[in-house]
């Protein structure tokens, strides 16, 4: 496969992946600000944050508003980040790429484009915002159905599934990131329950409070849901599952190629890191720690495999 | 036709078409529309940024050929293809035509298309047209006329594909009534007819690419679905590096060596080192790569001498020349602006002519005499003053003209025809059928995408 080729697949599914989260944030933030509306601006800040795009919405505007926010998000293509941006991307991307796709991935990513380019074309109306929000999800499910139902089990898929594993866990870790110091146990919070509406919004964005709820019940503490963010191998976003996951497609690819690449080391050093601490040491230790260190491993490792196998000339 | 009759190759089409519901066509062609745009067979043009993608508008009605017609039509293909391949030989060797005195000398020599670079060298299995679109109009039953011959990298071949496959699935019951000859081999063949010119060094399975010069290229659809179809890598410039005397492309796991290249790069931006030094589309160094014989580009640089305007004129006296037959199919009488008589002619009858840049394609700066206004007339004749050398004229033709499906009834309007050759040391394959392009708008004689033409599927009966 062509180096090119394989950076294709990669950024592909980086972007349609950040679709997917920019949208969940969104999404996140616009049940908070319905339910609680007398602090909804620092809510809406906090999702500008996590979706990693805070510069860039300063410089345009000077206050957090949903109407501005979720233009910003989805439609404005200033942002390279958006929802529209990062949907042409990965289209630009499966373009290039094509002849690695089978007919019915392309026409899911096509055809992702051509909706979303229309229905973000006029500025969007609080009434319409949920419908927008579930086509959105609605075709990133249908892209990755069309993924996993027709793509050959090589090195093609292997490279796509890299892609949205670097992308998804770098979001949840950022999620956690913006939202540590909620988790934090302070002097009152020791042992008692989170503030509903601040754990409902970080399992929300992720589209895992009834997940949580299953697994955990009641157990709503600040200890619980971070455990099942960092270290649960069960929910696809935490961040074990998706280290196991990058792990597992590098694997794959080594052993299909006979060789074994720089960016293996890193990802199993980052991998006995994870399985060495539970959840209590993470917090002695430090969660805002653990957390920026996981987010700039991660990152090397997604920059290391792009040189392991020459995506760029 | 000039009369109502419908042509023997029509009647049984015909007969199927009256018994159908105009609205159930109209709701086909829409659904053929949307096929397109969702499979993303799209086109890029030149200019127009905000459109970016556009479709080229499908006609639902097949141009039907009768077998008779496509036999004498494909031998006159084939006799045209080898003669062009014989052409440039000598011009890059012996420039026996020269000698004889039959292509005046300064053609060749003041021609951008030539490329002395070329001289003396051979291309793996004498082969310099791979692949051949020769453009064909048809003014009466057995009246072709050869337009141009495309001995570059001739595009269009994908919609003579996807033609036939949106006509399959619009209308499965029409195929199984008449009896078409396939083209769905084209892929197979072209990668076979590829890999039978490989350098005689290469070993084993040849490995064959497809060069593109990117995803904002016009054609660009057209070389990702060709690369597809031949299960070959598509590859730009900057995969592809010289490793040890050979062109390699960059994987996952190191560099590869290809033996073929089937370049859709022109010749100026092939080899920054070579030709265009601003070149980005390129390989620094193929050039002297393909001379040392360790890789096949595919149609060979250099082509384009063959396909020039102005040597077009003498196209007959080059098929004579090499095959020692006259040429099966016309040309269509040419003005060379270059001789002073001509031009003087040419100047005196603008308004009835067609003027077309020698070095001109895509129907971009040329001149439909009986369709411009005296402003764009007078304009034009000061062009041809000023650069006499830059243009040839011929009469516009009476075409023939085929029916389309309108809004409101059958219409007819003017075609041309671009059958594809393939060429190989094995012999020359001519897949039956072609990309027919049709002038949308009624009288129009313009055909070309970029200027808003659009495409039929072309049928070659089974006897």
């Amino acid at each position: 496969m062509l180096g090119k080729t394989a950076g294709g697949l990669y950024w592909m599914c980086r972007f349609l992946e950040r679709s997917e989260n920019t949208a969940r944030l969104v999404e996140a933030g616009f049940r908070i600000a319905l339910t609680r509306s007398n602090d909804s601006a620092s809510e809406w800040k906090s999702v500008v944050t996590t979706a990693g795009v805070q510069a860039g919405y300063s410089a345009k505007y000077a206050t957090f508003e949903a109407v501005k926010v979720v233009d910003y998000l989805l439609r404005d293509k200033d942002n390279p980040s958006s929802v529209i941006s990062v949907t042409e991307k990965a289209r630009t991307n499966a373009r290039m790429v094509r002849t690695a796709l089978t007919t019915e991935v392309w026409e899911a990513v096509n055809e992702n484009w051509m909706q979303l380019k229309d229905v973000l074309k006029r500025p969007i109306q609080e009434t319409e915002l949920p419908a927008i929000l579930g086509h959105i999800r609605r075709n990133s499910a249908l892209v990755r159905g069309a993924l996993y139902g027709t793509m050959l089990r090589n090195d093609i898929y292997d490279f796509a599934n890299i892609g949205t594993m670097i992308e998804r866990a770098d979001n949840t870790a950022r999620i956690i990131d913006v939202k540590y110091y909620t988790l934090l146990p302070s002097a009152s919070f020791v042992g008692s329950p989170l503030d509903n509406v601040q754990w409902e919004t970080i399992l929300r964005s992720v589209s895992a409070h009834r997940s949580f709820r299953w697994l955990n019940s009641d157990d709503t503490t600040s200890s619980a849901i971070a455990e099942f963010l960092i270290l649960d191998r069960r929910f696809p976003r935490s961040l074990w599952f998706c280290s196991k996951a990058l792990a597992e497609n590098l694997e794959y690819i080594c052993s299909d190629y006979g060789a074994r690449v720089k960016s293996s080391d890193m990802i199993d050093a980052q991998r006995n890191k994870m399985r060495e601490q539970d959840i209590a040491s993470i917090f002695d230790t430090g969660l805002h720690q653990y957390i920026s260190d996981f987010i700039r491993d991660n990152n090397a490792i997604g920059l290391q495999i792009e040189q392991d196998f020459l995506f760029y000339g | 036709m000039g009369d109502d009759a419908v042509r023997s190759p029509y009647q049984e089409y015909q007969h199927w078409f009256s018994n159908e519901d105009p609205t159930r066509l109209m709701k086909k062609s829409k659904e053929a529309e949307a096929f397109f745009r969702r499979t993303g067979i799209t086109f890029n043009v030149y200019g127009q940024a905000a459109a970016q993608e556009r479709l080229i508008p499908f006609d639902l009605i097949p141009r039907i050929i009768s077998n008779r017609e496509w036999t004498r039509l494909s031998k006159g293909i084939e006799q045209r293809v080898r003669a062009v391949n014989a052409f440039l030989h000598d011009i890059y060797h012996r420039q026996e035509i020269l000698r004889a005195g039959i292509v005046p000398i300064e053609l060749i020599s003041q021609n951008e298309a030539f490329l002395p670079q070329m001289m003396g060298m051979t291309p793996p299995g004498k082969v310099y047209t791979h692949i051949v679109g020769t453009d064909i109009v048809r003014t009466g039953e057995n009246d072709f006329f050869v337009l141009e011959d495309n001995a570059r990298t001739p595009s269009g071949v994908s919609y003579m594909l996807e033609n036939r496959e949106t006509m399959l699935q619009m209308f499965p019951e029409l195929f199984s009534k008449i009896k078409v000859q396939p083209v769905s081999d084209y892929p197979k063949n072209l990668r076979r007819s590829l890999a039978a010119c490989a350098p005689g060094g290469c070993n084993g399975r040849p490995t064959v690419a497809v060069l593109t010069p990117g995803i904002h290229n016009s054609a660009y659809f057209e070389h990702s679905f060709l690369a597809d179809q031949m299960g070959v890598e598509l590859v730009e410039g900057h995969d592809l590096r010289v490793v040890d005397g050979h062109i390699a492309m960059r994987t996952t796991q190191g560099y590869q060596v290809i033996d073929v290249l089937y370049r859709r790069v022109d010749d100026d931006y092939l080899d920054p080192l070579n030709f265009n030094p601003d070149s980005m589309l390129g390989v620094p160094g193929i050039m002297d790569v393909y001379r040392a014989g360790n890789i096949t580009i595919a149609n060979a640089p250099g082509t384009g001498i063959a396909d020039d305007k102005a040597i077009y004129s003498y196209m007959p006296d080059i098929v004579q020349f090499y095959t020692g037959e006259t040429a099966i199919l016309k040309n269509v009488q040419t003005w060379r602006c270059s001789e002073p008589d001509a031009l003087q002619y040419v100047l005196e009858h603008l308004a009835d002519l067609v003027v077309k840049e020698v070095h001109g394609s895509g129907g971009y700066g040329m001149l439909v005499g009986p369709a411009a206004s005296k402003k764009e007339l007078a304009s034009f004749a000061a062009k041809l003053r000023a650069r006499p050398g830059n243009y040839i004229a011929q009469p516009t033709l009476s075409l023939s003209t085929v029916p389309i499906f309108t809004k409101k009834e059958l219409a007819p309007r003017h075609v041309d025809l671009r059958p594809f050759a393939l060429m190989s040391p094995n012999g020359i394959n001519i897949t039956s059928g072609g990309l027919t392009r049709v002038a949308l708008k009624a009288g129009s004689l313009v055909v070309n995408s970029s200027q808003g033409g659009g495409t039929k599927d072309t049928w070659v009966l089974e006897d």
